[in-house]
């Protein structure tokens, strides 16, 4: 009963903390709108399918690129399909890539960090080594690789994204490890005679749990930017999939007369990349950590 | 401090094997061979057994490897499927374009992003701060098809001010291009000067909150003095390393712009060699590419070397 | 000598917290400087004495503001200066001491541009006036081979020759008045000594005014000729040094010079409750009156002013202060420890124990043979008694963590054995020791800061041994962790809190809670006072005391400060680079004959009596490694007979008083040269 109470006391402040992280988020102006921003764009990826006027893929040559009006909004483009329901949907495709992305590279990206950290010395040596030679491929040409062997749908994008964005938090819990695991209150522990495990658990984790998050909201951002350059490169989702990238590559050759095909996914894709950014920004901040100092690798 | 520099220089060639085992296994191990990746359809019969004769492919993947490492270390790249002709006469003209169009944007890109980063740091959350900094935000998210689509829209379609395509044939002189790369320049400079801007602003921040800048100041040192004398030379050497990881990360940017811009370079290469599936071309370009990555943080690691007293004498008495 | 060369007048400083209130952290602080004079500005962390002696420069750390007042110097208003104007007078008629000269340094230009830049700036001397004037600089602060000095980077050189190159820049100018910033703070016993007697020298010689903030009394008193207390932001105290020191009249000064441990007087210092208010956290009445035992409900409600006593040339500011006059005999009382152990047993022994930090080559490594001839710790011999309380003392470098950390089982000895309990040895491998043996051995560490995970309430950091070794749970766990919280005089409202939300004595208290929740037998104290200030650090000392007590623990007590282990110890081992040098019963370590390095040691120990000079007979080199063989003393002894002393180990010789002296002189002879 009464470890119940305990329990259900530390829920509470856990959710406490969530909500005075938020706060403290929210309480700049920079931080606000970011995170506007985004609730905004979540919001819509999850209601979109049932709200969109027009079907996505439906090509209809009598409404070949409509300038805006009342039926269609953000006009019609050269298929005759609505630019409205495209962008809506388009946020779909690329929240959802990216954020099970994000997780992957979180995953990985995070235990293989700590799991550096931890054990230092040549196993540490060797494997830096080897993510540091990862980091020295482009991104880009590896991901169009394997794009290009092994297809382009999202079951082969996400890994990837997700293996090609890990790299930089490896980097990022490798750092935070080594320099909590020298600080008293380990050694203290490692006195006690507590487990390997526990202290993983107890001590460690809990202390570079917050560098790693800041650097997965990160990572988040330039996930989306990559994962729309290959879709403008024409290496992400295949069409007819709504998809930014793709849109604004295909409006881009016929901007100087129907300009409104590709403004609209621009104005998408900037605002959530922006948006996505200051929430990260704010995010760091709040837990008090100063990430402007490093590069994006 | 001869045997650090050798030791970063072993430590960069090491990257370059690791790369090359990885390109090279990667490819292997991915689904189909060169040969039929690139032949796709009409992989069978004659046309196969020529080309796996061509590249080797009967020999065992080993020996292929070393064979390949071998000649790369002398500089020769083998040949490429499509244009059956040697990689290196493939890569020359490119190179030198993407060498142009890369070092003038870093030109440009370095000096004013350490400005910038210096004003905005010198006059923290005043107004040229408040406004360099938003616009920096802008520029840095913002990802590079997207500021070049715009530009193109406004300056080439709606201004008409400037080429929107760049018009060149690969070999073109040095001055040819000059004339038509000044978009796509903008394009390439403007995400990694604001990247480069922040790093430099908070390395400065961090400074001039230092013990010895506030000793400088009570010891009388007249403000513009202490910023050059005391300040930027311990703000800027840390800054080094990061904007070379910076400049390196940005080399895929140079593919979009270049693909946006109709631009002969490597980057259009990149794009060209995996849509032809020119397994080999791909190859090469990797290991240029990575090269490139490990020369500029080599140089960087050395410029921090030279610069840093701390490591100078540490070196020496060892 | 009568001229008055700065004046502050009415002085506050503050910012604005996040709630938007205005809150000050100096208030209304009038002083004035006189020519020639030296004034020590004392307090403790958060006083505000740094806030004070920035702004009599003029200069106003980013994010504060000055609310009030003015800081004249020669009757002009330094915080009403434009920039150009106070760069004609920092460096040139004001300059500055910084506390910590290794970071005040730049570290990318040369020893010898830093001065010249000061001196280019000051002065109208062409180049080689100015090289001559640097050597000369350099020389007087007796930096050695001052021409190759110059060329160096800060970097390069120890810390207390950085403080001297920070003296030389300052002297530059030729300023009329100096500022010294905790100058000694973070130095070794006997280099602080050192530099604290150039700094009087300095004065005497150039009659320069000073001004010396610190948080350490025994500093202030061996420079001051008058002395500042201040108080959460307000001065609470000013007059002559020598009335400040022997007759106190405020209650703050009172308990804080009671509760500075004190080499002359064996047992525990008083210890005054509580700590210094936060800023902004007192609106009404006296600040320092919940931690008063004189204050009365009028103190409550209303502050007291400063209150100039004529017949003691004195400011003070307490209703009470008549109650402090002639009551000061009492200032050198202290609370006798109980220590009645002589019989008891042994529970630790070190035998022979040598520990290297030198990294194994690597076929070394295959042979299973580590080579270092020369271990950074050799040949500990130290045999622990149940229940008391023995301290380990020496300068940075003197290997006494190194010691705590290998008995911990963090750090493999290379050399010898740590019996435990009935001569059982123990592994030099924390993971081969069983969980008893860990469960019986617990550390404290210096830093708090450090030591408690920030991400754990105080509730999660005591729970953690007490389910380790007890497996235990639920109400039970709960109600163990509210005792332990009573004896070290925490409430139990202090579970849920976090660190950050505690004081530094607090911390340090949660600390203490954490190894006792192991029921230990020996707990290992790695500075634990070091990170404290005076007032809260007697209090966790008195803690530490009580406790034992109580509970019969045995204390391995490390620490720098003599004066502090004086006051805690049963027994102390000297050390020197790694090497003991004496042991014995504290009381008579602390008499003479002593090991050179103990009279060193002690020579250099800063009381806060302004009569009892620091003698300084060795000088404050600074050694990297000890010395391959001979005595570890040699480089520095100021008593070295000759080649004996290089070649060949020291015999222990024991004194008539029972401690344990390691020299070539005869014992006898040692006494006679010390008297």
């Amino acid at each position: 009963m009464e470890s119940n109470l305990i329990t259900e006391d530390k829920q509470k402040n856990k959710l406490e903390k969530a909500f005075e992280i938020l706060k403290t988020m929210a309480s700049k102006p920079s931080g606000l709108i970011g995170l506007t921003i985004v609730l905004f764009h979540v919001v819509l990826a999850l209601i979109s399918p049932y709200i969109v006027p027009y079907d996505y893929k439906a090509i209809s040559p009598n409404t070949m690129l409509l300038a805006p009006s009342a039926e269609h909004w953000f006009g019609t483009d050269s298929l005759g399909r609505d630019v409205f329901t495209r962008t809506i949907l388009g946020g779909r495709t690329a929240l959802t890539v990216t954020f099970f992305g994000s997780l992957i590279a979180l995953l990985w990206g995070g235990l293989l960090g700590i799991f550096c950290g931890l054990v230092g010395g040549k196993i540490d040596d060797v494997v830096m080594r080897v993510v540091d030679a990862f980091l020295s491929i482009p991104w880009i040409l590896a991901m169009l690789l394997i794009v290009s062997l092994l297809g382009t749908s999202t079951e082969v994008l996400i890994p990837a994204l997700g293996f090609f964005y890990g790299k930089g938090i490896v980097r990022v819990a490798r750092a935070a490890t080594h320099d909590v695991i020298a600080k008293d209150f380990i050694v203290s522990a490692r006195a006690r005679g507590h487990s390997n495990m526990s202290i993983i658990w107890n001590e460690i984790i809990p202390n570079v749990r917050d560098a790693i998050l800041v650097e997965g909201a990160m990572r988040w951002s330039w996930m989306l930017l990559g994962f729309s350059s290959l879709s403008f490169l024409g290496f992400g989702v295949s069409p007819p999939t709504p998809d930014w990238g793709l849109m604004i590559s295909n409006a881009r050759g016929l901007m100087s007369f129907a300009y409104w095909s590709v403004i609209a996914p621009i104005v998408g894709l900037s605002s959530l990349i922006i948006g996505i950014n200051l929430t990260a920004d704010a995010f760091a901040k709040a837990l008090g950590i100063d990430r402007s100092t490093k590069a994006p690798v | 401090m001869l045997l650090l520099i050798l030791k970063r220089i072993g430590l960069g060639l090491i990257t370059l094997f690791i790369v090359s085992l990885i390109t090279f296994v990667g490819v292997e191990v991915l689904p189909g061979d060169a040969c039929t990746t690139y032949l796709e359809r009409e992989a069978y019969g004659a046309a196969l057994d020529a080309c796996i004769k061509r590249l080797g492919l009967d020999v065992p993947a080993y020996e292929r490897y070393l064979d390949w490492a071998s000649n790369v270390v002398r500089g020769d790249f083998g040949y490429s499927l499509s244009g059956e002709m040697p990689i290196n006469e493939v890569l020359g003209p490119r190179v030198k374009n993407s060498l142009v169009l890369a070092s003038v944007s870093i030109l440009i890109g370095i000096p004013l992003a350490i400005v910038l980063g210096i004003i905005t740091a010198l006059w923290r959350d005043k107004l040229p701060d408040i406004m360099i900094s938003t616009i920096t935000i802008f520029s840095m998210t913002i990802p590079e098809f997207i500021s070049a689509t715009l530009l193109i829209l406004i300056v080439a379609i709606w201004l008409g001010w400037l080429p929107g395509i760049v018009i060149i044939p690969s070999d073109a002189t040095f001055y040819e291009l000059l004339s038509n790369i000044i978009l796509p320049v903008v394009a390439i400079s403007m995400i990694m000067t604001a990247h480069m801007a922040r790093m430099v602003r908070s390395s400065v921040i961090q400074v001039m909150a230092s013990d010895y800048v506030q000793m400088a100041i009570l010891k009388g040192v007249p403000y513009w003095k202490m910023v050059f004398r005391h300040v930027l030379p311990n703000a800027l050497l840390p800054a080094i390393n990061v904007v070379a990881l910076t400049i390196a990360w940005l080399l895929g940017g140079v593919v979009v712009t270049e693909v946006v811009f109709n631009y002969p370079g490597l980057g259009r290469l990149v794009i060209e060699s995996i849509s032809n599936r020119d397994l080999p071309v791909v190859q090469a370009l990797a290991i240029i590419l990575a090269s490139i990555y490990v020369g500029i943080n080599l140089i960087a690691d050395l410029m921090t070397l030279m610069l840093n007293p701390r490591l100078k004498s540490l070196q020496i008495r060892k | 000598m009568n001229e008055i060369i700065e004046s502050v007048k009415n002085l506050s400083i503050g910012f604005n917290s996040q709630k938007g209130k205005q809150i000050s952290i100096l208030k209304n602080v009038s002083t004035n400087i006189k020519k020639g004079e030296t004034v020590g500005i004392v307090g403790e962390s958060g006083s505000g004495k740094s806030t004070l002696a920035l702004a009599m420069m003029g200069y106003i750390k980013q994010g504060l503001f000055p609310l009030k007042g003015e800081c004249l110097f020669k009757s002009e208003d330094l915080l009403k200066m434009s920039s150009r104007q106070l760069e004609k007078i920092r460096g040139r008629k004001i300059a500055m001491i910084p506390q910590n000269a290794g970071q005040a340094l730049t570290p990318n230009l040369k020893i010898g541009y830093q001065i010249d830049e000061a001196l280019r700036l000051h002065t109208d001397l062409k180049k080689t006036e100015r090289d001559k004037k640097i050597s000369e600089l350099l020389n007087k602060v007796r930096l050695p081979s001052p021409e190759t000095m110059a060329f160096r980077y800060p970097h390069e050189l120890s810390g207390g020759q950085q403080q001297r190159v920070a003296v030389a820049m300052a002297l530059a100018g030729k300023p009329d008045l100096l500022l010294l910033d905790e100058p000694t703070t973070g130095l070794d016993v006997t280099t602080q000594a050192h530099v604290l007697e150039l700094l009087r020298f300095i004065a005497k010689d150039t009659g320069t005014s000073m001004i010396y903030v610190s948080h350490d009394l025994g500093a202030i008193a061996q420079v001051s000729d008058r002395i500042v207390v201040m108080y959460a932001g307000e001065i609470v105290l000013e007059g002559p040094a020598r009335k400040i020191l022997k007759e106190p009249i405020h209650p703050y000064t009172y308990g804080l010079l009671k509760s500075i441990p004190k080499l002359s007087l064996a047992g525990l210092p008083d210890s005054m409750p509580g700590s210094q208010p936060q800023p902004g956290s007192i609106n009404e009445g006296c600040s320092f009156y919940d931690r008063c035992n004189l204050a009365t409900d009028n103190c409550k409600k209303n502050s007291p002013d400063l209150e100039h006593i004529k017949e003691l040339d004195t400011n003070v500011r307490c209703f009470n202060y008549k109650e402090l006059i002639n009551q000061n005999n009492n200032l050198q009382t202290s609370i006798t420890k109980k220590s009645n152990n002589s019989e008891a047993n042994e529970v630790l022994k070190l035998k022979d124990v040598s520990i290297s930090y030198a990294k194994q080559k690597f076929f070394d490594q295959l042979l299973n043979k580590i080579s270092d001839q020369n271990p950074t710790v050799k040949d500990i011999n130290i045999d622990i008694k149940k229940g008391e309380t023995i301290a380990l003392v020496g300068e940075s470098g003197s290997g006494k963590s190194t010691i705590l950390k290998s008995i911990a089982g963090l750090l493999k000895t290379k050399d010898g054995q740590i019996k435990f309990e009935n001569d059982r040895i123990l592994s030099s491998d924390l993971k081969m020791r069983n969980p008893n043996d860990l469960r019986a051995i617990q550390l404290i560490f210096q830093n708090p800061d450090e030591s408690l995970n920030p991400n754990h309430t105080v509730e999660q950091i005591l729970s953690q041994p007490l389910k380790l070794y007890f497996n235990l749970s639920g109400e039970e766990l709960k109600k163990n962790i509210i005792d332990l919280l009573k004896k070290v005089r925490l409430g139990e409202f202090y579970m849920s809190r976090y660190p950050r939300q505690l004081s530094g004595g607090e911390k340090q208290r949660v600390a203490v809670a954490r190894a006792f929740a192991a029921k230990p037998d020996i707990i290992l104290c790695d500075e634990v006072t070091s990170a404290l200030d005076v007032s809260v650090q007697a209090a966790v000392l008195n803690l530490l005391q009580q406790l034992k007590e109580d509970l019969g623990t045995t204390y391995v007590f490390v620490s720098h400060d003599l004066a502090v282990v004086r006051a805690i110890s049963d027994r102390v081992a000297v050390l020197y680079q790694g090497r003991l040098c004496e042991i014995g019963p504290s009381q008579n370590v602390y008499k003479f004959p002593s090991h050179p390095y103990t009279e060193v040691l002690l020579g250099a120990v800063l009381e806060p009596d302004p009569d009892i000079k620091p003698k300084l007979v060795a000088e404050d080199i600074v050694e990297e490694k000890p010395p391959e063989k001979g005595c570890s003393f040699q480089g520095r002894c100021p008593r070295k007979i000759g080649d004996i002393c290089n070649s060949e180990v020291p015999p222990w010789q024991i004194g008539e008083n029972g401690n344990a002296i390691r020299c070539h002189i005869n014992i006898e002879e040692l006494a006679s040269l010390q008297q």
